[in-house]
């Protein structure tokens, strides 16, 4: 505060800005009527038990509670929240105008929450839409607007250097020459270099050298050549740009939702499957916004606005969020496909996440991390057989394995039989 | 010295004949048109691309392909918005349906991947009637055949239904005279109160049912006795003896559908096994797979049946057979009487009176195996109906036609008469079809109809015994079922599939579920037959005076059966069952008459049949270029033609083979006066087996004796072979004789097929069902005749070159002195006139100690520890020595890429035909080698279901392809290291053998050998 006092003038006057725009927003109103609450407490009831059907400031399956306490009093909100249907039974007025609202639709009966807790969610909900976001973006684009004078300096810093080592060399330039004139004139006699062989003329006559030399290029160049050619179709690091920016990091990593719980059919079938668009909308039905925090990230770090990317999974569906109803126009979604298999190659996820008990993981890398998705494994022929090598089967509680792992784990003389021992080398086995 | 010979080249030169001196001088017959080209200099000048600039051009498209190239393609992937319950992507779902299509009725199972139909198989369910033939194995590709209908057509143009429905309905408003609906048979309850629904709305409606190859004198016959109209039933695994008298009762005789009982008695069990006496006329599979098989005319064959008649049931009608014949017929009469109960009587010999005697014999014996109380109920068709029918629209009586499930233009002995009539006589024609047949091109209104697997429907298989027909896929254009269209005719608003359930509700079901019914595709009824029956035979009509000349006797394919899945390159690449001959109907002669005839069958230099040409007349019309085929066994003074083939209307110009028998099936008789005539030219078969006989090679196909099989030791019918170590004789199965080392296969799975040659039919179905679940490709006609079909599982036929393969062994071991060899095989060479036939399913043997894995030179054929030999096609760089090696002759090498190819313009190079394809299974490319695999994508998912559920795999649970087709139990598989598995135990049987033991490869498939119920 001290600063700020003895700060300059520019800071006050914003300072002063602020308050007088804070002072006209409707906010210190209905903190007056609102009951005290603790808003912090408010907030983890409210998203343990109200997020999934309400906004703050938005109609979701319910209405938006900002304001609520404008429209009701609090002792029909107590009576509400405890147990509305009781409530829209008695006939009360305002209870029906609403469950007719929304298609007869109860809520839910909350009898555990106490007037207390009930206080503080509505001192949560209360709490005005911060302003923040706008903010916040207007710095993260400011932050990039530095970066981006940064790197302009810096340009401009190397040419100036580069600059000055050309004057550099020419003034050394000029000053060899002076120098020579000089001792021209003075007659002082600079020695003549001897010119003996130069030294590529010798290398070309040493026929050994150039011998070894060729092979040694050839042989070279032959690595690289090798090299390349043969990660010509391994697509290691594919990460192309989806008509969705959907984040594994947000979804599998900040959330953790389970990879089978969209990739569902990795548990019965070979293909793990592109989730279908209705598998979304189990959770997207709710959240038409990411949080602040995490849509400020976006912006910041990757450059994505995920509301919007929200906005276009409801385009596909077809969902219309003001009514909370699907308008039966959806357009599915054309994804890029990373993981790209030959059509020779027979891969089952089932038999690799149910049977063996693979962590996904283990082939699509640390997914959890990655905001764009971006393949991990090289999927050649070589990493598979490696594996297979290399990893046991998981014979535990499977009774398909009893006879055939004691038997075999008796004939090589291993405790623990690897997939390779088992049969999982052959060509047949995934070629057909 | 030099020598002064005079070589020449050919028997022309040496005749010194002026063109060939001609020939010498040039050597190119016709100028090349070289001179033309480049003396057109002002063209050349005057073009702005230079030589160097084309090179330019040349060189920098190159860079630049090969450069992109090492770029991957962008994929893309297509979620669905919102997946259907039952829809995982990668799972197969399964639906139970039931084909109706006028000629195939059974209750089938549907393999659905990813939403499409890809496979069809038998709807295993206690109760299901029928099995999966291979014409419905083949249907599935009918469905995605690109020359379907694809919108309803007013006058050859394509209109909405709305319009259709409109002109359709002004158009029938005024319409003077019937409105006839000719049918394929329809017995579904509800179908038939559709049409009932649709009779009773407009005045003169009438329903005429019309089997395209008619059954009506055995409906008749039927119809007379007990009182309604339908087939008796058979089981033929209750038969001990069972008498065949023209009755092609494995193949297409009565519906067919009989040979899974008739497999099951064919077994020898406890030393017992049933006995098969076959007289018929053409060579036929049930006379292929009997012990006695007769050859006789159709004249005879009543002669036969008067005299079975009369010897069984006492009747005293006189017949007229010659002496050996006569004989035969005691024979078998004696054999009848014994058995009793246990003996059945069939016929197929199309005389009213003829039917009649074989149902007074069956009950007569109170057969076991026969039926009248269960009749089968989906045959109604009535020929005289429809000859009624033809005079009407002739006379004009005939205001609307409208044809359902039949081709009549096509399958018509006098179609094109008929069709001209129609144009003529007939105000409104209406044709239901949803492919552009004959009759669809001459119909003003063509309403276009879904494929059975996209429609509802219901039929009455068998008395009491109803099937369900659901979609298994949405239509894939824009075409509705005649039951809707009639439907909106009469102004019902409800749907079919509604109206279907209501009718089923109310009538059948009887307060069972339907969802149930609609579960297991079929729903079984207490009603059966009641009525006593009352014979009226009128015996002596059938003893006639003996026709002269030929008699022609037509008969279906195994493969085409009626014609209508012409269009199908599956079936028409299917090799014939006995003539081995696919893309082809030909008319078949016995040995005796081609030789009156001068009629011919030769091999050409690259190995492929041709024949002789005929002129064919019947009733004065006359069949010009029919290709001959000498079909040992056929009787003589017969001669045979299938019908099914010779369409062209709405066929891909490849399937357009064969000539129309349907014109001469006149008066809807299979038997008819013939006069055949050579005439000039030569035809070209696609023959796929150019080995006719066994040549007394004991080693391929073991058979002997029920007798033998009953008395003596295996040793003696069944020897392993030996050979000699250190001058002592061991068996070639032990491993001293080993040039390999072996390796333990006793642990975990060890894949084995056992096939049994006493079931097997050589019906084929399973050839069918192979080409479906492995993706195998259809090569077309000229690419079978140069021996590169691609079957990947071949059903070899042989004949005897004596009466017997016993007479053949007997005759070769006699040969002594070069001499004789030579003249004797050249002899055995030939089949005997009416031979001993075996069938026997050859595919890759997945031998253990493999000939074809030790040549490979880059190790793309290898060995897997549960017996199966492996092939990795990407990994195959095309040098056929494991073709070359491989004694069974089983691999098949792709010369060219056979999908997306527009040369092979069958089914894989468009995407509809391509829906087909199994996805589990890769679809090879050009210059890679390719054979069976054991079905090893049925195999490792039979295995991870059992992983993920964490179980032992079941017994029964391993299939193939094959084995899950084959409808007799002659294929069969499993794992032998299971010691409780059908195989483990066909393995220890005495009949087990392996194809080519000798050579000491070690097959992975098993043969049980034949056992023939030969008495003297």
């Amino acid at each position: 505060m001290k600063k700020v006092a003895n700060g300059s003038l520019i800071q006050k006057l914003t300072l002063l800005v602020v308050t007088f725009l804070l002072s006209l927003s409707p906010v210190i109103s209905y903190a007056q009527d609102a009951p005290a609450g603790d808003a912090v407490k408010g907030k983890e009831l409210f998203n343990s038990l109200c997020a999934a059907c309400h906004k703050r400031y938005k109609k979701a399956t319910g209405p938006a509670l900002y304001g609520v306490t404008e429209r009701h009093d609090m002792e029909w909100i107590y009576k509400w929240v405890k147990n509305s249907t009781a409530l829209i039974a008695s006939g009360d007025a305002e209870a029906v105008a609403i469950y007719e609202e929304y298609n007869k639709v109860a809520m839910n009966a909350f009898p555990q929450l106490s007037n207390a807790d009930i206080d503080n969610i509505i001192a949560y909900v209360m709490e005005p839409k911060k302003v923040a976001p706008k903010a916040v973006a207007s710095a993260s684009t400011g932050t990039e607007n530095a970066g981006g004078d940064s790197s302009v300096t810096q340009n401009i810093v190397l040419g100036l250097l580069v600059l000055v080592l050309l004057l550099l060399i020419g003034v050394l330039f000029m000053v060899s020459k002076t120098l020579k004139t000089y001792a021209e004139n003075n007659g002082v006699a600079i020695p003549e270099k001897e010119k003996g062989t130069p030294i590529w003329k010798a290398f070309i006559e040493n026929q050994f050298l150039v011998l070894v030399s060729v092979v040694f290029l050839l042989l070279v160049s032959a690595y690289f050549v090798y090299g390349f050619l043969m990660q010509v179709g391994v697509d290691k690091g594919y990460e192309p740009i989806q008509p969705i920016h959907y984040s594994h990091r947000i979804h599998a990593g900040d959330n953790k939702i389970d990879c089978k719980y969209c990739h569902s059919s990795a548990r019965v079938s070979k293909h793990s499957g592109i989730p279908s668009l209705n598998v979304c909308m189990n959770c997207h039905k709710s959240i038409g916004e990411v949080a602040e925090e995490t849509q400020a990230e976006g912006l910041a770090k990757y450059g994505v606005d995920y509301n919007k990317q929200i906005q276009k999974l409801y385009k596909a569906t077809g969902w219309d969020p003001s009514k909370q109803a699907y308008t039966g126009e959806s357009s599915p979604v054309k994804w890029v496909r990373i993981h790209n298999l030959p059509d020779f190659a027979y891969f089952n996820h089932s038999q690799h996440v149910m049977v063996a008990g693979v962590q996904c993981q283990k082939c699509h890398g640390p997914v959890e991390e990655m905001e764009i998705m971006r393949q991990h494994a090289p999927l050649t022929m070589g990493w598979c057989i490696n594996c297979h090598r290399e990893t046991n089967v998981k014979v535990e509680g499977n009774a398909y394995y009893e006879k055939i792992h004691e038997e075999l784990s008796k004939k090589y003389g291993v405790d623990k039989l690897t997939a390779a021992q088992m049969g999982a080398l052959e060509c047949g086995k995934c070629h057909y | 010295m030099s020598s002064n010979k005079k070589y020449w080249k050919s028997v022309e030169e040496l005749k010194d004949s002026s063109m060939i001196e001609a020939l010498k001088q040039n050597e190119f017959s016709e100028e090349l048109p070289i001179n033309g080209f480049l003396e057109d200099e002002s063209s050349l000048e005057s073009s702005s691309t230079s030589r160097r600039d084309f090179l330019k051009y040349v060189g920098f498209s190159t860079a630049a392909a090969t450069l992109a190239a090492c770029e991957g393609p962008v994929v893309k992937s297509i979620p669905y918005v919102v997946q259907p319950e039952q829809i995982v992507p990668g799972v197969a779902n399964y639906y139970a349906t039931t084909i109706a299509d006028g000629f195939d009725f059974a209750n089938i199972l549907i393999k659905t991947r990813e939403g499409r139909p890809i496979k069809v198989e038998s709807n295993a369910l206690a109760g299901a009637t029928g099995d999966a033939n291979g014409r419905m194995h083949a249907s599935v590709l009918s469905m995605y055949d690109t020359s379907r209908l694809k919108k309803p057509h007013i006058a050859g143009k394509p209109v909405t239904w709305e319009k259709f429905d409109a002109e359709l309905a002004k158009r029938l408003g005024n319409v003077k005279g019937d409105i006839v609906l000719l049918t394929q048979s329809f017995s579904g309850p509800a179908t038939k109160k559709v049409i009932a629904e649709f009779a009773s709305k407009f005045p003169n409606v009438k329903q005429v049912s019309y089997d395209s190859v008619s059954h009506t004198t055995a409906l008749d016959a039927f119809e007379a006795t007990y009182g309604e109209r339908a087939l008796a039933g058979y089981d033929l695994e209750k038969a001990d003896v069972i008498v065949g008298v023209g009755a092609d009762f494995l193949g297409d005789w009565q519906g067919g559908g009989y040979e899974s009982g008739y497999a099951k008695g064919r077994v020898p069990k406890h030393g017992k096994m049933s006995r098969h006496i076959q007289f018929e006329s053409n060579m036929s599979l049930a006379g292929a797979n009997a012990d006695k098989r007769i050859a006789a005319t159709n004249y005879e064959l009543k002669q036969v049946l008067l005299e079975l008649y009369s010897l069984i049931t006492g009747a005293g009608v006189s017949a007229n057979l010659p002496k050996n014949l006569k004989q035969v017929v005691v024979k078998t009469a004696a054999e009848i009487k014994e058995a009793g109960s246990n003996a059945v009587v069939l016929t197929g010999v199309e005389d009213k009176n003829a039917q009649l005697i074989a149902l007074a014999i069956n009950e007569k014996l109170h057969s076991k195996a026969f039926s009248a109380k269960q009749p089968k109920t989906a045959f109604v068709g009535d020929s005289a109906k429809v000859e009624q029918l033809i005079a009407d629209v002739n006379s004009g009586k005939v205001g609307a036609l409208f044809t359902i499930g039949s081709n009549p233009v096509y399958t018509l002995p006098k179609g094109e008469a008929f069709a001209e009539s129609l144009k003529k006589n007939v105000d409104v024609v209406v044709s239901f079809s949803s492919t552009p047949d004959e009759t669809a091109s001459v119909s003003e209104f063509v309403a276009t109809t879904p494929h059975f697997l996209e429609s509802w429907g219901d039929v009455e298989l068998v008395k009491g015994k109803f099937g369900l027909t659901q979609p298994t896929i949405r239509p894939l254009f824009d075409t509705r079922q005649f039951q809707d269209t009639l439907l909106k005719l009469v102004g019902n608003p409800v749907a079919f599939d509604q109206y279907l359930k209501q009718v089923w509700s109310a009538e059948i079901l009887g307060g069972k579920s339907f969802n149930k019914a609609l579960h297991d595709g079929f729903f079984t009824t207490s009603a059966s037959v009641a009525s006593a029956p009352s014979f009226n035979i009128n015996a002596s009509s059938l003893s006639g005076a003996k026709p002269s000349g030929l008699e022609l006797v037509l008969y279906t394919k195994t493969g085409m059966g009626d014609g209508q899945q012409a269009n199908n390159p599956w079936l028409q690449e299917f090799p014939d069952p006995l003539t081995r001959t696919s893309w082809d109907n030909y008319l078949t002669v016995s040995k005796a008459d081609a030789e009156a005839l001068g009629l011919e069958n030769w091999n050409v230099a690259n190995g492929a049949l041709n024949g002789s040409l005929v002129k064919v007349t019947v009733g004065g019309v006359t069949l010009e270029n029919v290709p001959v085929y000498i079909q040992p066994g056929q009787a003589k003074g017969t001669v045979g033609l299938a019908l099914g083939y010779g369409r062209t209307e709405g066929l891909k110009e490849e399937m357009q083979v064969g000539v129309n028998a349907y014109s001469l099936y006149q008066g809807f008789g299979k038997v008819q006066n013939v006069t055949i005539e050579k005439v000039s030219g030569e035809h070209e078969f696609a023959c796929v087996q150019l080995h006719k006989t066994l040549m007394g090679r004991g080693d391929i196909v073991k058979e002997t004796t029920l007798e033998i099989f009953n008395t003596k030791d295996k040793e003696y019918y069944n020897a392993v072979p030996k050979v000699s170590l250190d001058h002592e004789e061991i068996e070639v199965t032990s491993p001293d004789a080993d040039l390999w080392e072996e390796f333990d296969r006793s642990i975990g799975h060890h894949f084995n097929l056992s096939i049994d040659l006493n079931s097997c039919t050589g019906c084929g179905t399973c050839v069918i069902a192979c080409h479906a679940e492995n993706n195998v490709p259809v090569v077309g006609k000229s690419e079978v005749r140069r021996s590169r079909d691609m079957h990947w599982l071949r059903i070899d036929r042989y004949y005897s070159s004596e009466e017997t393969f016993a007479g053949d062994v007997e005759k070769k071991e006699g040969f002594s002195g070069l001499g004789e060899n030579l003249s004797g095989f050249g002899s055995i060479e030939d089949p005997s006139e009416n031979p001993q036939v075996v069938f026997q399913p050859v595919m890759c043997q997945h031998c253990n100690h493999a000939p074809c894995e030790t040549v490979c030179p880059v190790a793309a054929t290898s060995h897997g520890r549960q017996g199966q030999n492996h092939m990795a096609y990407n990994r195959c760089v095309g040098t056929r020595y494991c073709a070359n090696n491989c004694p069974y002759k089983v691999r098949r090498f792709n010369w060219f890429l056979y999908n997306g190819n527009d040369e092979f313009d069958f089914h894989m190079n468009n995407d509809l035909g391509r829906m087909v394809v199994n996805p589990d299974v890769t679809a090879r490319s050009r210059g890679v080698m390719e054979k069976c695999s054991m079905c090893m994508q049925m195999t490792q998912k039979t295995i991870l279901d059992a992983k993920r559920e964490g179980r032992p795999v079941r017994e029964g649970e391993f299939q193939t392809a094959c084995s899950n087709a084959c409808t007799t139990g002659a294929i069969a598989f499993g794992d032998i290291n299971d010691k409780e598995s059908g195989v483990a135990k066909s393995k220890e049987s005495d009949r087990m053998y392996h194809l080519l033991e000798h050579i000491g490869v070690k097959p992975n498939v098993q043969y049980q050998l034949k056992v023939r119920n030969t008495k003297a």
